[in-house]
């Protein structure tokens, strides 16, 4: 890893971890853009950690630009010495993979698709040789996701598996985008999934939906009373497959007020994980079978 | 005091200076646009600065007004109708209740501020009224204005109608128009010809342009230096891990035509960008019209800085020639 360090016009320092996408190149752009946070640097606006990478945006009439870049890059060092540990949560997300309201939206756009012959999980299963889509739903939900960056829109995950590299599922996004996507389509794009959290524009593959909510800007829901944005990088996420019954049914507490997501607080190890991958994801999933 | 929206116009929204601070969650700053015309409008009917106002593209709403007030509009120039009779633009001046504010033809520029004395008084969301209609944030439900919605205004301050902006402080863009571009971010993805050809074509407005980004189309296609794409990016050579994007940063999706971020810019995505269009200029995108040609300038970090100070002094010289 080899760690780039360039600006966004006048306001923004963007930092780039790595070119390519690893665990290492996420851990080290959240703790990093976290010392960022804790310098308590002026004129910072804001600093949004990503997959690889992390921006800060600040106000050049507080902070000299290079001043500011400097004093970034000081801070590489104590992020490299930071424990690879982060204190977090897994949540239990349901998922309906091939619901009617994505099948029906794919089947618009077919023809901004790779292969209009089929539906997303038929090609994404057999560009990533899987026997066909169930073999491949099942590789998506059996080991847990990092939510890596929070973004594109308002409260939107991307997610990145706990899974070997040559495990990881890779999709190509649409040729072109669709301009319309379900809310809370569970998406799915390069070696990321996602989470529409709103109605939309989209190019992520669209393999399902989940019945919880994940941004609500009223606020009325059960456990989006203290904010409205559900996600945060750094929360591991597991899915869990249901049928239409168990959808309807979630759904229907969700909007009542009586559904909350099945939630463990975690501590997660990089380096134990590097050492034991099976190992760490077996006692994640305890956790949150205790929970 | 309310403001009644009888017709809508195209994309009239509630906007100030937005909400900084969100921008990790994926929820831009948002506000106007032109953020020196919006100042301009408050200064102008006695509102701090960062009031908000009605923000309209390319063609005004008609608007009756609930009691007496002063109002005054900046930005694009659209003759402004009071009840049928042309009042100046960039100009305060005093509406009676039951008088309707209606627009002509729009004959420069591309967004109008328009400002009431006590300000638009809309519940704020996150420090902000500005409407961000993905998020469903800000103005009223989170949408652009509708006919038949009751626009709830402030106190009225102090505000007297005749104060004026001198014609030298009413900023504009030229034609072609000059976007300042401070190279950086994925710059080195192109190759040299491509980074050359860049600053050198003229390019044009795109129609999709809107408060997300603007689009520009006509320059030459772009190159990419060769690489095998890092784990994760996407084949596409225009593609990259999905990271940050920078607010003015100028993405080339497919190498063929840039679009700047602008305020309700996504948060992120997978597209290079070549670097930011500064500071000083995000306002003059806001007043591009589409089709309007449109010149990228090469800058550097001195010159980006010196052209911030000189908004900022423009913008000292507006609040000294509208005080008192």
């Amino acid at each position: 890893m080899k760690t780039r360090y360039t600006y966004g016009g006048d306001e923004h320092i963007y930092v780039e971890m790595d070119e390519e996408m690893s665990l290492d190149a996420f851990f080290k752009s959240l703790s990093m853009s976290e010392a960022v946070k804790a310098a308590n640097l002026p004129g910072v606006l804001d600093i949004c950690p990503a997959n690889a990478s992390f921006q800060v945006r600040f106000d050049p009439d507080r902070i000299h630009p290079e001043e500011m870049m400097k004093r970034v890059q000081e801070l590489e060092s104590k992020a490299d010495q930071a424990e690879k540990t982060l204190r977090t949560r897994i949540i239990e997300v349901p998922v309906f993979y091939k619901d009617p309201w994505t099948h029906e939206t794919l089947m618009r756009f077919r023809e901004r698709h790779q292969d209009p012959s089929g539906s997303d999980l038929d090609y994404a299963a057999r560009i990533n040789g899987y026997a066909d889509a169930d073999a491949f739903i099942e590789a998506h939900h059996s080991a847990p996701w990092f939510v890596s960056m929070v973004g594109f829109v308002a409260g939107l995950p991307f997610l990145y598996q706990l899974v070997e590299r040559e495990k990881q599922l890779q999709v190509p996004k649409y040729l072109r985008p669709r301009t319309d996507t379900p809310k809370q389509t569970v998406g799915y794009g390069g070696c990321f999934s996602c989470v529409y959290s709103v109605r939309g524009a989209g190019g992520y593959q669209m393999f399902g939906i989940t019945p919880m909510t994940i941004y609500d800007p009223k606020q009325e829901t059960s456990y989006l009373k203290d904010f409205m944005v559900y996600f945060k990088p750094g929360d591991i996420v597991k899915w869990k497959p249901i049928d239409r019954a168990e959808y309807d049914r979630i759904l229907k507490e969700v909007e009542a007020g009586t559904w909350t997501p099945r939630v463990a607080e975690v501590d997660f190890d990089l380096d134990a994980f590097n050492a034991d991958m099976k190992g760490t994801n077996a006692k994640l999933m305890e956790a949150l079978n205790d929970a | 005091m309310t403001l009644e929206i009888v017709k809508p116009g195209l994309a009239t929204s509630v906007q100030d200076l937005g909400r900084p601070g969100y921008f990790h969650l994926g929820i831009p700053e948002g506000g106007a646009m032109d953020r020196y015309a919006l100042r301009a409008a408050n200064l102008l009917v006695g509102n701090d600065e960062g009031a908000a106002c009605l923000e309209a593209v390319f063609m005004g709403p008609e608007i009756r007004i609930g009691a007496d007030c002063v109002l005054a509009v900046t930005g694009a120039e659209m003759p402004i109708k009071l009840d049928g009779e042309t009042v100046p633009t960039w100009t305060s001046f005093a509406a009676k209740a039951g008088q309707v504010l209606s627009f002509g033809f729009l004959t420069e520029g591309a967004r109008i501020y328009i400002a009431v004395s006590g300000g638009i008084a809309t519940e704020p969301d996150l420090g902000s009224r500005s409407t961000y209609p993905i998020g469903m944030l800000g103005g009223i439900d989170g949408r652009p204005v509708q006919p038949g919605d009751v626009i709830p205004v402030g106190e009225d301050g102090a505000a007297k109608p005749c104060l004026s902006v001198p014609e030298d402080l009413r900023r504009r863009p030229g034609t072609p128009a000059e976007l300042r571009v401070l190279p950086g971010l994925y710059w080195d993805r192109l190759t040299e010809a491509s980074q050359t050809a860049f600053f050198d074509d003229t390019w044009t407005v795109a129609s999709e342009a809107d408060r997300m980004g603007y689009r520009f189309k006509g320059g030459r296609p772009m190159e990419f230096v060769e690489r095998e794409q890092p784990f994760g990016a996407g084949s596409d050579p225009s593609n990259i891990v999905d990271g940050c994007y920078s607010y003015g940063s100028v993405q080339v999706p497919g190498g063929t035509e840039p679009i700047v971020l602008h305020r309700d810019a996504v948060s992120g995505g997978g597209y290079f960008t070549l670097g930011a269009v500064i500071s000083a200029d995000m306002d003059l995108i806001g007043q591009l019209q589409p089709n309007t040609p449109v010149h990228f300038r090469r800058t550097d970090m001195d010159q980006a800085l010196a052209a911030r100070a000189h908004r900022r002094a423009m913008l000292d010289k507006l609040r000294n020639a509208l005080a008192g």
